[in-house]
């Protein structure tokens, strides 16, 4: 056929083109993920990939490295002035990309912006007061109470440039409907990186800021960065062997091996801080599932125990992750601030102490019950769930599996259907690395903005008031004392039963990539990506 | 003939407003998008208040009346997704997904017409054997599969075309076209002939058939009596006959390229409507959806309505029914 002889005569060319377009110094370094960018306003959106990119772009006061250590980023040194006042002394001469000069003002409107309601950023800050300037170079950070983990918050604090965006009429930042915001199309920030295309769904093109102020002791060599959003598994890895992209992420679990044996792709592996766990309905007199009878078995921390001892945490580990996660006992994982290291072992698995405690419970011939579960979130959430319920029904309860896309799941265990469910699946990182987010999430209720995702209505008087305490207990010791006693009591009571940390899986091009630092939020900051 | 084509439009027209509300009802359907615009980290007051200026909190009625009001003053509205006006952002798609369709539109047709041509004329040859055999692989397989295999075999193990994309657009005053550069052809070619098999193997089998159909008739028995040579009687006379359904069922082809277009576009990560659309049902980006749903049923109604049309204007059977007035 002609076309078949087409195809390599085309290609061939096509090689031609490229290689003369190759640069000896030339540094491309070009990277793939599932979803393109939300946008470049740094204080609309909260979203992974999103945020990651800002990182590259915008400077913050404080910077988080790959092993979640806090170091200077445009603030050179901070101290607390007293319980609720933070003194921040800024870098001098730092510039943004459109040459303009960073200063105290900078951070002063930055506070206002982001501190908008429509800003999802805005929780970042939403234990300060104000920000005052108290010089040029220098702010203080002022809390509404004394406020342990303001530090912690900082790198999620963008800085943009006030003359830029008050030229440009950009203060107000617009989500969803009404109007188009301009600042989510023209970035200018003070990061190593710069924008230079930004072609939606299809590429983002970076390339470095020449005037970055801290481009001595920058790690990466990388001239131009691309980064393409690829939805298609297959489609990605594809793109891996066949050397167009150098680096994608995440790998398909059951493509890691096949991946590993290639000589020139190798897969980086390590532990998410997302904590994937299963709810119960706590509140309800009666269970969804049992109409007319007036119980609730859940109320009961016996069936609640049961539970927990009935599921096989290592099997879901070796047969249905791979491998690839970290069995937990804890609703933080290693790395978040109040992480309990001897805490964490998961419940042991004995179904016979389960049946024993559903007799005891009078429940020794189980009950019907639906399991909620989503089918596109997390690293294999619906094999997680199948292969729970075969273990319960080990001990007698007859499950009913409910799988469905994120959106409907949200929608059915959330606020929006009043937590429509009796027993579900939830992951969940905390944005601030800190252990007070879950309690506030999850495991507590009563108090103004908590329990946004405590679906069962967990609710323990003990785990709320020592919520409120941490909330403002600054002294370190004793802050990490009143975790431990939270998470304490909500294991004993098996509040949520936690399965796991997934692992995060790159694959990366061992010819072209040389070094790249995996943080444990599954990001690619550009700062520290080395090519050959 | 005025009448025709009114009532055609009145009909169009219909077909137009069904689609538009049954497509705005599903929507009521496939999740809350507050929950993925602010993720699951949101706070309720910040979502009461999203849903507030979203508009979600109007009955649906209302909501749909909006809906159509704007859409008729060529409004859609804001994507959730990413804040920019929904028009925009098909205006940015289309012509990747035209072009998509074109390409796959001619390549089926340059080979399937000869295709069928050939196995018509040489039923017992083992090649045209071979074309029959390997076309009921074209219809049989899925298309995520086809293409996953072509970006397996061209891609990775002979590395010579790129896996994924769409590359070398060179601006034509604001249609973005890459079929002017080699580097947009190589991306091209792998997703065109994955989309174009199913539509290449239809319209050889439908061209083989009609071939026989032809070759039987008399008059092409008359023409090899007279002696005609065997190039101008299968060229000539049969092949022509065999293209009015041809054209015609290409004609509506056409629309299910552009909707079987969504797996393609996935599978090559290529920039079209189809995986705006995708995206858009992943995020629940109501405006995205709704306005994709819309403008297929426009294209189909469209493509319909010439096809009618054309009929009217090829067939005199058509047109003589209605000259009697009261002929049924």
């Amino acid at each position: 056929m002609r076309l078949s002889r087409f195809i390599p005569v085309l290609a061939a060319a096509v090689a031609a083109v490229l290689a003369t377009g190759a640069d000896a110094d030339a540094k491309t370094f070009r990277y793939a993920t599932t979803g393109d960018i939300l946008g470049l306003d740094p204080h609309s959106n909260n979203e992974g990939p999103t945020n990651t990119m800002k990182g590259n772009i915008y400077g913050r006061l404080v910077h988080r490295k790959p092993d979640l250590s806090l170091v200077p980023d445009l603030a050179t040194d901070w101290s607390r002035v007293n319980p609720t006042t933070w003194r921040f002394n800024l870098r001098a001469g730092v510039k943004f990309h459109n040459g303009n000069t960073f200063n105290a003002d900078d951070v002063v409107y930055s506070f206002k912006r982001q501190t908008q309601e429509s800003s999802e950023m805005a929780f970042a800050l939403a234990s300060v007061e104000e920000v005052r300037k108290v010089g040029d170079l220098a702010v203080e950070i002022v809390t509404k109470g004394p406020d342990p983990i303001l530090l912690l918050n900082m790198p999620n604090f963008y800085m943009v440039d006030k003359e830029f965006m008050e030229a440009n009429g950009a203060f107000e930042v617009v989500r969803g409907a009404g109007k188009t915001n301009f600042a989510n199309l023209n970035p200018n920030g003070t990061g190593p990186f710069k924008i230079v295309e930004w072609v939606q769904d299809n590429r983002v093109v970076l390339a470095p800021y020449d005037g970055y102020w801290g481009k001595a002791d920058l790690e990466t060599n990388v001239t131009e960065a691309i980064f393409t959003p690829i939805p298609n598994n297959a489609t990605r890895v594809a793109a891996l062997l066949s050397g167009e992209i150098d680096l994608m992420y995440p790998v398909p679990l059951q493509d890691v091996p096949r991946l590993d044996a290639d000589p020139n792709v190798k897969v980086l592996q390590g532990p998410e801080l997302r904590t994937i766990f299963l709810g119960f309905d706590h509140w309800r007199d009666e269970l969804l599932d049992l109409p007319g009878t007036g119980k609730n078995p859940f109320k009961d921390v016996r069936v609640r125990k049961a539970f927990a001892h009935a599921i096989d945490t290592k099997a879901i580990q070796r047969v249905v992750m791979r491998g690839a996660s970290t069995p937990t006992g804890l609703m933080v994982a290693p790395g978040i601030n109040g992480f309990q290291k001897d805490m964490n072992t998961p419940y042991a698995f004995d179904p016979e102490m389960s049946k024993k405690l559903l007799t005891e419970a009078g429940y020794g011939d189980g009950f019907p019950l639906t399991f909620d579960c989503p089918n596109d979130r997390y690293v294999n959430d619906e094999a997680i769930c199948t292969a729970v319920v075969p273990m319960l029904e080990r001990v007698g309860i007859k499950v009913t599996l409910n799988a469905q896309t994120k959106s409907l799941h949200f929608n059915k265990i959330g606020k929006t259907e009043g937590n429509n469910t009796s027993f579900y699946m939830l992951g969940w990182t905390p944005g601030s690395y800190d252990a007070y987010n879950p309690l506030q999430n999850l495991m507590t209720i009563d108090g103004k903005g908590q329990g946004a995702w405590n679906s069962g209505r967990y609710n323990n008087a003990r785990v709320e008031e020592l919520t409120d305490m941490i909330a403002v207990t600054v002294d370190e010791k004793k802050r990490n004392d009143l975790i431990r006693e939270a998470f304490k009591i909500h294991y004993d009571e098996v509040g949520h039963i936690p399965l796991h940390q997934q692992a995060l899986a790159w694959g990366i091009s061992s010819k072209t990539v040389d070094k790249v630092w995996q943080r444990p939020f599954n990001d690619v900051d550009l700062r520290y990506v080395v090519m050959k | 003939m005025l009448a025709f084509i009114v009532q055609r439009l009145f009909q169009a027209i219909i077909v137009m407003f069904v689609v538009g509300l049954i497509s705005f009802s599903l929507f009521q359907y496939v999740g809350d998008p507050v929950n993925n615009m602010l993720g699951p980290e949101g706070s309720i007051e910040e979502r009461e208040r999203l849903r507030e200026r979203l508009g979600l909190n109007d009955p649906v009625p209302l909501q749909f009346m909006h809906y159509v009001g704007n859409a008729l003053q060529g409004e859609f509205g804001l994507s959730y997704r990413m804040g920019k006006p929904v028009d925009e952002l098909i205006v940015e798609r289309l012509p990747a997904t035209i072009e998509l369709v074109f390409v796959s539109a001619i390549i089926a047709l340059l080979v399937g017409v000869p295709m069928g041509v050939y196995t018509g004329l040489n039923r017992n040859s083992w090649l045209s054997r071979i074309f029959l055999t390997v076309s009921l692989v074209g219809i049989s397989l899925p298309t995520f599969v086809i293409g996953i295999l072509m970006i397996l075999i061209f891609g990775v193990w002979l590395g010579w075309l790129p896996t994924f994309g769409r590359g070398g657009v060179v601006d034509l005053g604001g249609w973005q076209t890459s079929l002017l550069t080699l580097q947009g052809w190589s991306h091209i070619i792998m997703p065109a002939i994955t989309l174009a098999l199913f539509q290449l193997t239809l319209i050889m089998r439908l061209v083989r058939a009609e071939m026989l159909e032809v070759l039987r008739t008399d008059y092409i028995k008359f023409a090899r009596a007279r002696g005609l040579r065997n190039r101008a009687v299968n060229y000539g006379h049969a092949l022509k006959n065999t293209l009015v359904p041809v054209i015609t069922i290409m004609g509506l082809q056409i629309g299910s390229l552009l909707a079987f277009s969504i797996i393609t576009e996935t599978v090559f990560a290529w920039p079209g409507m189809g995986l705006l659309f995708l995206q858009g049902i992943a995020f629940v980006d109501i405006p995205v959806m709704s306005s994709y749903l819309v403008l297929m049923a426009l294209f189909f109604v469209i493509i319909n309505l010439i096809v009618d049309l054309l009929y009217y204007a090829v067939d005199p059977r058509l047109r003589a029914e209605h000259v009697g007035g009261a002929a049924h």
